[in-house]
């Protein structure tokens, strides 16, 4: 009796393997040697490595494990872009309370694990990897929405977080469940081969396994009318975590967007066109104008990431290969933007006693130029002024809904361009036209930690060079591929041209 | 050439962040001075024979999205290009000469402004002329938001502010989606150009040049502003810095009236035919309500402000008498009222510091002891009143006289525009400059600074006077090509005798525009402000 085990595509697997080598590694290191550092180092490493091994696989696309996976320049794209948010929160979460409070090495492990299940949320392209991974992602970040947990805000927002998270997932599951009854398959391949012959809208079953699918990805994406939660999660969680879910849950939650609708229903794009166009329309109404009046800079930013997601999902709208270029880029050029942003924010929690609260950058134009450029440039590249890598993602999306006959969805991210401009321009003029120096009214007294809410100021955060410079690095990109979008465009092009 | 032109004032603002403070503003200064020579030398070689670009540049900037780097020098951009480089200098030395809060910043901004404006007016390709236009809004949205003045009756400064950069892009965003549409729409499915040029060979249909021509124009009214379009204009202009204003006002609300001619005409030439007369119907009511309220506000700002709606008023239904002679004049109005306005706004300044208010009803007697002031102020005020012997009349002269050809009821309407410039611009002068000295007021005469400043400029205005030619020259060929792409004036044929009759005693034909030449009456006026003196 002769036994072959299956072939295993170790290459294309490495990425996996040596971020899920990385959870455990640092996970441990807490164990056997607590030292602050450490576990930040060993990140950094795990990160790099896996962005490593992800590259050495570009422009290789491979299937794995028979057909769950699909290693692609989309999938890998996406990874990236979720790696070099995490860096960038790994670098925030230097000297973060909650980091601390948490356990240094149980906050960076469960981090990872994040990571893990974003890059193979980008690579599913089965039923079933696809919930595994999904889940792979939300279960590290309900629990690091919380570990701030002196702050009643972060345990509200980890408990928010849960239940509307769990609600999303069991949406999805029963989606999921409806769509294999209907189709007969988990696969993408299968499922749409399975549609091939009943059509989308001859068979009840199919039709709502999409329709509860796509609201189960509307949760992770924050798209509205299922956006609720984002500016409470965004608000309590801690800052550099909320950063990073901004960039990358989206991302990740983008990339099986794509593949999900792009692959397994593209028989059937002009019935789902429509409604994913209106959905995205909403997203744009509601986030906008939800961020109009915010004073808290986080659930501001929550607000504006409702309506990117709907410009975002523009992308996906037009179901065709420009779109998901115009898709991919406009998510790498929003790593940029965003955490540019997240990173002053940051900083100026520590610095003030204001946390997030707009007064916390008053005047910060004369105080910290170093922060208020990258703050400045971050919201005007969000706007989409020229110049920033923000202009050429809107024009991307823009030429990509032209082209698909969606000309009246361009109009509506005009539109929502420019009530956007009201509350990003607000920020601006609070730094540059708003003199600093105010005190708190409810300044923490000088026993710190006397009010369970208040964390230790540190007066010096905004020198800090591992606050600074991750907000000009950021700032820097968003300036760089406004002025030289070329390389962009190639790698986004690149993830547009994988999905078969 | 054409790249140091549009770089060299960036550069020089890069540069100043790392000088001292005490020397931003010369080295501004500098950096706009070099920016006018360089224009000067554009203009010296040139050629007014050449048809299409000269000095261009064209490369592929973002192949991926079909967008170039596309710069050119034609007859339609020629002066407005020298007319910023010079305004520009002006507004920057000016603004040098006072201490500024934060001066990094601020000549930063206004460098980045010059060298986001000449982008505006020198750009061939579609997408760069977008991103220019927009990224104008963008040192301006600082400079009135930062160093503006709050007011305490009003909204404040950042808050002014913001509702201008909110109205501008209103246009603007919807001009990027049209601007978007047209490349798709004529790819048809090829390859995307945003190439000017190309995309004038082949128009797009009918029915999207309808919608399109609206986005396009919604952006170019608003930033004029036309009326109706206004709202952003009362607020901004009180809260805006002066020397600031005064290359504002000078320059940009000149691209919006440039884009007409450069994008709108040419791409989309039968929805211009068609919308021909509901843009006239605006423009004649910007002249109507920018000149009733220039007479009847208070604030000389405002004054300033809404006389620029009636003049642009006036450049418009030049553009849009879609005849050579209208756009010549329109082109040369608009550097007229551009050389205007500039120093307007510098007196304005002027007047402000000496009076400690912006309130014409507090001003008064100015000219006892400012004589030379005086006189500059009269000079600029009867070019803004288009007197026989300025340039300003012989711009208006070019605009009615197309406008009269094309549509003569307009005509008339506009006519009216020329007697209320008069009040207004009148009534100005007489109360800040004659009157009764106020015991608030301080008449003393202008520092050689402000005069380096105002001198120069005026005397642009008493050049340009004697010798118009020197613009018509340039422009006419750039926009005979322009208007013929929308019928020109001889695809009409004219429905009347007498309309026929009217136009060649005014020695003009259809196939070549007005060419009266206006012998100046040599320098009446000036030898009348001596007088005075």
């Amino acid at each position: 009796m002769s036994f072959s085990a299956p072939a295993i595509d170790y290459a294309a697997l490495s990425p996996v393997i040596a971020l899920t080598v990385g959870v455990c590694v640092v996970l441990l290191s807490a164990v056997f040697k607590p030292v602050r550092r450490t576990a930040p180092f060993l990140s950094f490493l795990t990160l790099g490595a896996t962005a490593g091994l992800l590259i050495w696989n570009w422009n290789d696309p491979t299937t794995l494990v028979s057909g769950a996976l699909r290693l692609d320049d989309l999938a890998i794209s996406i990874s990236l872009i979720a790696i070099a948010a995490a860096a960038f929160a790994v670098l925030l979460s230097i000297r973060e309370p909650a980091a601390e409070q948490a356990g240094s090495g149980e906050y960076h492990a469960l981090l990872l694990g994040s990571v893990l299940g974003m890059v193979l949320l980008a690579q599913a392209q089965n039923l079933v990897s696809f919930f595994v991974a999904i889940e792979t992602l939300s279960i590290p970040l309900y629990i690091l929405c919380a570990t701030d947990m002196l702050r009643e805000r972060s345990l509200e927002s980890g408990l928010k977080y849960l239940i509307v998270g769990s609600l999303g997932s069991a949406t999805l599951l029963y989606g999921m469940a409806f769509l294999y009854g209907g189709s007969g398959s988990t696969d993408f391949l299968g499922i749409s081969a399975g549609i091939g012959h009943t059509g989308l809208l001859g068979d009840p079953l199919i039709l709502v396994g999409i329709g509860l699918v796509a609201v189960g990805l509307a949760f992770k994406t924050s798209i509205a009318p299922f956006h609720q939660w984002t500016p409470d999660v965004y608000e309590g969680a801690p800052t550099p975590i909320t950063a990073f879910m901004a960039v990358a849950t989206k991302a990740a939650a983008f990339a099986v967007f794509v593949r999900f609708f792009d692959v397994a229903l593209i028989g059937e794009a002009g019935d789902w066109q429509p409604a994913l166009a209106v959905l995205a329309a909403i997203s744009i109404v509601i986030g906008n104008v939800g961020a109009l009046g915010q004073n808290s800079l986080k659930r501001l930013l929550g607000y504006s990431g409702v309506a990117q997601a709907g410009y975002i999902l523009g992308g996906l709208v037009v179901a065709s290969e420009a779109g998901v270029n115009a898709l991919v880029f406009y998510l790498a050029g929003y790593l940029f933007m965003n955490l540019a942003a997240f990173s002053v924010i940051v900083a100026r929690e520590r610095e003030t006693a204001f946390g997030d609260d707009i007064r916390a950058v008053h005047g910060l134009g004369a105080e910290r130029p170093l922060l208020a450029w990258p703050l400045t440039i971050s919201m005007l590249a969000l706007a989409g002024l020229p110049a920033t890598v923000g202009f050429i993602g809107k024009l991307y999306l823009i030429e990509a809904l032209v082209e698909g006959d969606y000309t009246w969805l361009a109009v509506f991210i005009a539109v929502g361009t420019m009530i956007s401009l009201a509350y990003y321009l607000r920020v601006v003029a609070a730094m540059w036209m708003r003199p600093g120096g105010e005190t708190a009214p409810d300044a923490a007294p000088a026993i710190a930690g006397a009010s369970p809410e208040a964390d230790p100021i540190d007066p010096e955060a905004g020198r800090r060079p591992y606050l600074v410079a991750p907000a000009l690095l950021a700032a820097a990109g968003a300036v760089f591929f406004g002025i030289v979008p070329q390389p962009l465009v190639d790698f986004a092009q690149h993830a547009g041209s994988a999905l078969i | 050439m054409i790249n140091s032109l549009l770089w060299t004032p960036l550069v020089f603002g890069l540069i100043g962040l790392f000088l001292p403070k005490r020397f931003a503003g010369w080295w501004a200064t500098a950096g706009a001075a070099v920016t006018l020579g360089i224009a000067i030398s554009l203009l010296a070689g040139f050629d007014p024979g050449a048809t299409g670009l000269q000095d261009s540049v064209d490369v592929n900037w973002i192949p991926g999205l079909g967008v170039d780097y596309s710069l050119g020098i034609d007859g339609l951009n020629v002066f407005l290009v020298l007319l910023t480089a010079l305004v520009w200098l002006g507004g920057t030395a000016f603004a040098a000469f006072r201490e500024q809060e934060r001066p990094h910043l601020f000549f930063l901004m206004m460098l980045v402004g010059e060298t986001a404006t000449l982008g505006a007016f020198i750009a061939q390709d579609l997408l760069l002329f977008v991103l220019f236009f927009d990224l104008m809004l963008v040192p301006f949205y600082f400079l009135f938001g930062a160093w503006g003045t709050d007011r305490v009756d009003g909204p404040t400064a950042s808050a002014a502010t913001l509702k201008m950069i909110v109205y501008t892009l209103i246009g603007s965003l919807l001009m990027l989606v049209g601007a978007i549409a047209t490349a798709i729409i004529a790819a048809d499915g090829g390859q995307i150009t945003f190439s000017i040029a190309e995309l004038a060979k082949h128009p797009v249909g009918d029915g999207s040049q309808q919608w399109i021509f609206w986005f396009f124009a919604a952006a170019f009214l608003v930033k004029m502003p036309a009326f109706l379009l206004h709202g952003w204009m009362p607020d901004a202009y009180r809260a805006a810095p002066l020397p600031v204003l005064a290359v504002f006002s000078g320059v940009l609300a000149k691209v919006g009236a440039y884009g007409f001619l450069r994008v709108v005409l040419p791409l989309f030439p039968d929805a211009t035919v068609q919308f021909q007369e509901v843009v006239l119907v605006i423009a004649l009511a910007s002249i109507l309500y920018g000149s009733v309220m220039a007479f009847t506000q208070t604030n000389i700002r405002l004054i300033g402000g809404y006389s620029s709606v009636a003049q642009l008023g006036f450049i418009t239904a030049g553009i849009f008498a879609l005849r050579a002679d209208g756009g010549d004049g329109a082109i040369l109005q608009m550097v007229n009222h551009g050389l205007v306005v500039a120093p307007l706004f510098i007196i304005v300044a002027i007047l402000v510091e000496r009076s400690g208010s912006e309130d014409l009803r507090e001003m008064g007697g100015m000219a006892m002891r400012a004589p030379v002031l005086a006189a500059l102020f009269l000079i600029v005020t009867l070019a803004t009143l288009a007197m026989p012997g300025s340039a300003n009349f012989i711009g208006e002269f070019y605009i009615l006289n197309g406008l009269f050809q094309a549509k003569i009821v307009f005509a008339f309407v506009a006519i009216s525009g020329v007697a209320m410039s008069a009040y207004y611009a009148l009534r100005l002068y007489q109360r800040t400059m004659h009157n009764r000295k106020r015991d608030s007021l301080v008449s003393r005469e202008i520092g050689w600074r402000d005069g380096a400043v105002l001198v120069p400029l005026v005397l642009c205005i008493i050049g340009l006077a004697l010798y118009p030619q020197l613009i018509l020259e340039r422009t006419d060929r750039s926009v005979s090509e322009t208007v013929a792409a929308v019928g020109g004036p001889s695809a009409e044929p004219p429905k009347s005798h007498g309309r026929v009759i009217a136009a060649s005693s005014l020695g003009c034909t259809h196939r070549a525009p007005c060419r009266v030449t206006w012998e100046a009456p040599p320098k009446s006026h000036q030898s009348k402000v001596a007088a005075r003196q």
